[in-house]
């Protein structure tokens, strides 16, 4: 069998494409853990209502039928306000369940973790519930409703039989996630707060003996994390084209692979993860069947958590002095 | 011993544990100005408890903390720093994967005096100059010895009031403990107030105006640093003698 250059590099376009949604979304788990060793099992379900607040949001605005530039404004009023909503929703998760939880045993957040989890996933039944036009009126609450192709998939590079395509749409999601991804970098890196939160994860007790108040950081830490998922979010239903209550479950699986393949509580692991989970994904939908790829993910993750637990690019073991 | 008329430090009664167990029974422990002071005791005596209750760490079962005249019980941690009130902790607790630089810039946590927090590093720099060498090295990788000045310098970098060290000469190498002690000294003659817990007795007690000796969670003496040296309880229990 003859390999076909021209497919393989558009399977490996779609996969990065797809993969830098995944790794936005992972960053959520991997700040979240990074600092209080939770796995936030609510992060893909936050991602979720974010889709469902952005469709709110397209039809209360009538952003559906905007063009040319406005619906570029569009996009960046959908992608500030479901960042912010998603953000303020993680922030309160963290004031009202977790931190009382502070002292306690790891298990017992992360089973609340599932409950919020659980709340979510109905909180979105209900919402998709409601008679809005833009969920198709009078559909079921758990059918997929459209989200509006609001970004074309009109090609920029290629578009003929036989080329690697390069669409608006591949432009607008590495538009957003790359700087956001650098500017994550910047934050954590040089800004006060960055190192605070730097610090909080590797020593809280330390940290409070610095003046530090961990809890202020800790939700800040939720708020930013959750407001990259409502980027995430946005981008991810544009690019899909419907969104589900169930949305969380899938894109929050990949997500979570991703973090844990590039080694969780690290931030290059979680964006190597995620690109690598996408070229997976694509090449698994272009090589084998479609029906195959969630099999190959849960794969990736089952040997990953067998044969090397602390990722790619993670710790070893946690250093405590 | 009478009680001071305004001490910069008071704990009264003080009550905490883990759990099930209590730690300490009802310590009581005044710091004048100006003072070092000094608590020995063997492992488990509550030492380490006792100052994770002032800083307001570990909660508190009882009892009352004041600082410069003001009631601390009930402020969260990161309130008592900004009061004027700093610790070094036991075992260091550096930042591990932070670099010096960035170690000393989270102990100036609460100030954004950028001039103050300059001249602090400066005098920081002065009282443990390999700081300076090391500045852009992960905070993990310093030896022992060297971490400790690095924690001592941290908790500088707060501009605080008062002083808590817990067990600065633990695990560390001979020469390293001298020039931590010399520092002490030099803090001491610019007017700084320290709480020291030591399992090094003797070098404590001789550095100390005064002492409190703990046992099982109880202040079973107390005294100026030169007569509980001379003590014969203290001599036999904590100096070896």
């Amino acid at each position: 069998m003859e390999l076909d250059v021209q497919y393989l590099l558009q399977q490996l376009v779609n996969g990065l494409s797809n993969g830098m949604i995944s790794a936005l979304i992972a960053i959520g788990y991997t700040m979240v853990y990074g600092i209080i060793e939770l796995i936030n099992w609510a992060h893909g379900d936050l991602c979720m209502l974010g889709a469902f607040f952005a469709l709110t949001l397209i039809g209360a605005l009538g952003i559906g039928a905007w063009s040319g530039p406005m619906a570029a404004f569009g996009v960046v009023i959908l992608l500030l306000a479901t960042a912010g909503f998603c953000g303020s929703l993680n922030l309160i998760v963290d004031r009202f369940a977790y931190r009382p939880l502070r002292r306690a045993p790891k298990l017992t957040l992360l089973v609340t973790a599932i409950g919020v989890s659980f709340i979510f996933v109905n909180l979105g039944l209900f919402w998709g519930g409601l008679p809005m036009t833009v969920f198709g009126e009078g559909n079921a609450a758990a059918a997929p409703k459209n989200f509006p192709a609001i970004v074309p998939a009109t090609p920029i590079l290629g578009g003929e039989p036989g080329q690697v395509t390069l669409t608006v749409r591949d432009l607008m999601i590495a538009g957003v996630t790359m700087p956001l991804m650098v500017g994550l970098w910047w934050l954590v890196r040089h800004t006060k707060l960055g190192k605070a939160m730097r610090a909080v994860a590797q020593n809280p007790t330390a940290a409070s003996l610095m003046g530090i108040n961990t809890d202020r950081v800790i939700g800040a830490t939720f708020f930013i994390g959750g407001a990259l998922g409502g980027f995430g979010s946005v981008i991810y239903a544009i690019n899909n084209g419907t969104i589900g209550f169930q949305l969380g479950y899938r894109a929050g699986m990949d997500a979570f692979t991703a973090a844990v393949l590039g080694g969780i509580g690290s931030l290059p692991g979680a964006v190597l993860g995620g690109l690598l989970i996408g070229v997976a994904r694509s090449l698994s939908d272009g090589y084998l069947e479609a029906r195959w790829t969630p099999t190959l993910v849960f794969t990736i993750l089952i040997l990953i958590l067998v044969f090397r637990p602390s990722g790619l690019l993670g710790l070893k073991s946690k250093e405590k002095v | 011993m009478s009680p001071m008329a305004t001490p910069l430090l008071a704990v009264r009664d003080l009550r905490a544990g883990y759990g099930a167990i209590d730690v300490l029974h009802g310590i009581s422990i005044e710091v004048a100005k100006g003072e070092i002071v000094s608590l020995i005791g063997a492992n488990g005596a509550g030492k380490t408890s006792t100052l994770m209750c002032i800083s307001r760490v570990l909660r508190i079962r009882g009892g009352s903390i004041s600082f410069q005249g003001e009631n601390i019980t009930d402020l969260l941690p990161d309130t008592v720093v900004r009061r004027g009130l700093a610790q070094v902790p036991e075992g260091r607790k550096i930042f591990p994967r932070l670099t010096v630089g960035e170690n000393l810039e989270m102990g100036a946590y609460i100030r954004s005096d950028a001039e103050g927090i300059e001249a602090d590093r400066a005098r920081v720099f002065t009282l443990f100059p390999v700081l300076k060498e090391r500045l852009s090295q992960l905070g993990g990788t310093l030896s022992g010895g060297e971490q400790q000045m690095l924690a001592i310098g941290r908790a500088l970098m707060s501009r605080p009031t008062m002083l808590m060290m817990d067990e600065p000469s633990m695990g560390i190498a001979p020469i390293l403990v001298a020039r931590i002690f010399e520092a002490v000294k030099e803090l001491r003659s610019e007017g700084m107030t320290i709480l020291l817990v030591e399992q090094n007795a003797r070098a404590a007690l001789k550095l100390a105006d005064r002492g409190y000796v703990l046992e099982t969670g109880h202040v079973v003496m107390t005294d100026s640093g030169a007569e509980l040296l001379k003590s014969s309880r203290v001599r036999e229990a904590y100096l070896g003698d």
